[in-house]
């Protein structure tokens, strides 16, 4: 609900009901009473109840195993079904750009000094039923740079700045992992590699700089006039081996991802495996290494020769190899409003619809470390979730309503909301986003 | 419009039919849902195809399959689909310098090139989106330059673009919007000069043909020598007499109003592409008579296609427009898209299934001109039909067989 529609309503409010009662409702527990819930850790539930209480769900399940609390407001929501805000662990919205092409490793340079807030992507991304991104900087570099995880707190007037967005630590610290790429994207001219064999080379000799650099800090011993002057590349990476931060990893050619797999190895870093268009070749090698993959499916195959052998079965085969599978839109490589139709495309190659759907949210949480915060719906998880009119693998299913830690952030039923949800004039972007080798003068065009 | 028909139904019959030698498979179809789009839908249905033509159709009580016919079966029928416009065949999978052949930079304004010269019948992503059900492609030169070419109408079968062609020449493509635009000093550097070059280039074009028709008529000898010949000015007389629609592909409001009063000043046969922001002239595009091929309903809103919205097919269908839905021309990933799942998401956005479905098969072939031939399962038609396990438009059903001319082109379950 958007700031206009909301003064109009509490308007309304203090005419016609008192304050104390509205206030009650506003900050009482909310019950939803009566749909289909997709908790997606546990069975369906039909005709069930999902109880939040300020930002986390205090209750779900069947109906006559919940209690509704006294004090809740309850929402009928009978025919709906619900499940959890749905997790992209790979999104460019918010025209990014992170690192500059004067290098190609610049794991110091963070995605958020360049979101815009404002950029209509979001509004479309809480559309599709989005509520965590994972915010990336783009391909066109062997590391270009942090990544975001933020929370699409779209709330009354809208973010004020991307701090309004982060999901923070215990300590509230800022969650994020680091873009890497191999491939063809990152390579390019001098300084950058120009095979697979410097790309490696080029990342290997990072690494080691980076253990060398902490070993410099670790002989310090705390004593400041010891210490190697700060460099951020070099912290960040080794967060990365530490384990603190995760690489999110641009890869399609089987032995690209063989060779993350291998650095993955000798620097003991955690990676997720992103695209994977030819997963499917090595899918046995990709589960005997933990590796999770964050896949994309788009329309046809090509477009670029490493994407070439893209299938629909990929989905299929890596679960069946036993590997973690989850999806990323790469927005606006593929619309956040539409999502689902990725699930969708990757069950009809015969993935299983259960894994299908953990997919978009669970298996991407994890991906994120997030996993005991968001991506299902279960006691004392944030309230984040979607209302829908039908099989969320339907074409034809509607995502109705979007909440993100107990508040609506899109409704398809207001005016303005529904303008992101389907296009129309004044729906456009604000800020083109930066991406290696897009071509926006080209609508959809590349380089 | 109606001159533009006869020209356009003169050339379909004078076409070629694909290869002879092709046309021998004899095949029945059993539907449990057969989507003729000529007349309601029939339940427990058969398609009978004889020599590459639908010799019959109708409830499968009501028909005898000849002796000898093939069987196949499937839930749901419907006629081959039509995409109303790609790149595909021009513009390779592999996005490489070598297979894309969708433009020639080096001049703006280049009508005289043949897509029959360039169509790729051997591509891959020819095959890919076939076996999804789409068996006629309106494809040919990529919006992108002023005018960048030609379009040809292919089956998406065929060793060479000869078996394929189903109508060699179809439309010259011209582009108003920001992908026209050059950097630099070069031409067209606004969209005043797009249209100022346009009209330059169709006046040079009116005069070459009135200086044809003069020597044509002339008595004195000396004046009865033609002007030299012309490709490029040939080819925008063709424009000019109606033979061939300019496809003028514009998203913007006023891009849109430029290409409408470009029609109506030349008098010309129009097809506006793309029309993102079509929803805010319907009444302009319905009284100019002119069709639209909508862009893709999940095209990225970016730069001219900004405010494009997923209900603009169930709005211009509304007001009466005639449109037909296409894949597109794509730069990068995807390199095509499948016409299938555009018509999809705009049965999911306000029209109807059967609505829907018209705008890949009997609307579309309206529109190109080939409706004698594709677009509807009808005795005397071409033996076109795609095959479904489920709703075709669900992501989850699976095209399981496509038939072009009455042979089996594809039966995996895609």
């Amino acid at each position: 609900m958007r700031l206009r529609t909301r003064l109009i309503l509490s308007l309304a409010g203090c005419l016609f009901i008192s304050g104390l009662e509205r206030t009650a409702f506003a900050d009482g527990p909310k019950a939803f009473v009566g749909a289909r819930i997709l908790p997606i850790e546990g069975e369906p539930i039909e005709a069930g109840v999902l109880v939040v209480e300020g930002k986390r769900i205090v209750a779900v399940g069947a109906a006559d195993q919940v209690k509704v609390p006294a004090n809740a407001e309850q929402i009928d929501v009978k025919g709906r079904v619900i499940m959890p805000g749905l997790i992209c662990t790979h999104s460019h919205i918010g025209g990014v750009g992170a690192a500059d092409g004067s290098g190609p490793i610049q794991p110091g340079v963070r995605v958020f000094d360049s979101i815009n807030v404002q950029d209509s992507g979001f509004r479309r991304a809480l559309a599709g039923g989005l509520t965590t991104l994972n915010i990336m900087p783009g391909s066109g570099h062997l590391s270009s740079g942090q990544t975001s995880y933020v929370k699409l707190r779209f709330f009354d007037s809208g973010p004020r700045q991307v701090e309004d967005l982060f999901i923070r630590d215990r300590d509230n610290r800022y969650l994020g992992g680091l873009k890497m790429a191999n491939g063809t994207n990152s390579m390019r001219d001098s300084p950058f590699p120009g095979t697979r064999g410097k790309s490696a080379y080029l990342v290997r000799q990072k690494f080691i700089e980076a253990r060398e650099y902490q070993a410099k800090v670790d002989g310090a011993k705390d004593d400041p006039t010891k210490m190697p002057p700060r460099d951020l590349h070099l912290e960040t990476l080794v967060e990365v081996m530490k384990g603190t931060r995760i690489v999110h990893h641009h890869t399609h050619r089987h032995d690209d991802i063989m060779t993350v797999l291998r650095l993955s190895r000798e620097f003991g870093f955690r990676v997720v495996l992103h695209h994977v268009s030819e997963g499917w070749k090595v899918a046995d090698q990709i589960a005997a290494a933990g590796a999770p993959c964050s896949m994309i499916l788009v329309d046809s195959p090509g477009g670029k020769l490493e994407a070439r052998y893209l299938r629909f079965e990929t989905g299929r085969i890596l679960e069946e190899a036993g590997v973690r599978v989850a999806f990323h839109t790469d927005d606006l490589i593929t619309d956040s409003r539409y999502f689902f139709r990725m699930a969708a495309l990757a069950v009809r190659a015969g993935m299983s619809r259960e894994k299908a759907l953990e997919g978009l949210t669970l298996a991407g949480a994890e991906m994120l470390d997030l996993q005991d915060r968001v991506g299902s719906l279960r006691v004392g998880k944030d309230a984040d979730f979607i209302i829908l009119d039908g099989d969320p693998l339907s074409i034809y299913s509607k995502v109705l309503e979007t909440w993100v830690e107990g508040q609506r952030t899109f409704d398809r039923s207001d005016p303005d909301d529904y303008l992101y949800a389907v296009g129309g004039f004044g729906a456009g972007y604000d800020i083109t986003p930066y991406l290696c080798c897009y071509d926006d003068s080209q609508t959809g065009g590349a380089k | 419009m109606s001159h533009s028909n006869k020209i356009t139904l003169f050339l379909v019959v004078f076409t070629s039919l694909i290869g002879g030698s092709q046309l021998s498979a004899q095949v029945a179809i059993h539907g449990e849902t057969i989507y003729t789009m000529a007349g309601d839908p029939i339940k427990d249905g058969v398609v009978v195809v004889r020599d590459g033509k639908i010799s019959a159709i109708g409830r499968a009580d009501a028909i005898k399959i000849p002796e000898g016919f093939r069987l196949l079966n499937a839930k749901i029928v419907t006629p081959g689909l039509v995409d109303a416009h790609t790149s595909v065949g021009l513009s390779g999978m592999f996005n490489q310098e070598e297979d894309q052949d969708q433009f020639d930079r080096s001049e703006p304004i280049q009508p005289e090139l043949r897509a029959v010269d360039a169509y790729n019948s051997q591509e891959d992503l020819i095959a890919w989106v076939r076996s999804f059900g789409v068996t006629t492609i309106h494809t040919g030169h990529a919006p992108g330059e002023l005018i960048s070419g030609q379009t040809m109408i292919v089956k998406t079968t065929g060793t060479t673009v000869e078996e394929a062609a189903l109508f060699e020449a179809r439309a010259v493509a011209a582009t108003l919007s920001s992908l026209a635009r050059k950097s630099d000093s070069k031409s067209p550097g606004t969209r005043g000069k797009m249209v100022s070059m346009l009209r330059s280039e169709l006046i040079r074009a009116q005069e070459y043909t009135d200086k044809l028709s003069s020597t044509e008529n002339a008595d004195d000898d000396q004046e009865k020598t033609p002007p030299p010949r012309d490709l490029r000015l040939e080819t925008l007389a063709k424009v000019l007499s109606g033979e061939m629609p300019l496809m003028v592909t514009a998203n913007r409001t006023q891009d849109i109003a430029s290409a409408l009063r470009l029609a109506k000043e030349f008098d010309i046969t129009i097809w506006l592409d793309g029309a993102a922001e079509a929803y805010r002239l319907t009444e302009e595009i319905l009284a100019a008579g002119v069709p639209v091929l909508i862009h893709p309903t999940m095209a990225r809103p970016t730069s001219d296609l900004s405010n494009l919205s997923f209900e603009t097919a169930s709005k211009l269908v509304e007001a009466g427009i005639p449109v037909a839905l296409q894949s597109g021309y794509e730069a990068y990933v995807p390199k095509t898209r499948v016409v299938l799942f555009e018509a999809g998401m705009a049965a999911a956005n306000g029209l109807t299934f059967e609505q829907a479905l018209a705008t890949i098969t009997i609307d579309a072939a309206r529109i190109l001109g080939i409706q004698e031939r594709v677009g509807s399962l009808e005795v005397g038609k071409d033996g076109d039909l795609a095959m479904y396990d489920g709703d075709p438009f669900e992501y989850t059903s699976h095209c399981t067989g496509v038939i072009i001319n009455g042979q089996v082109v594809s039966d995996s379950k895609q």
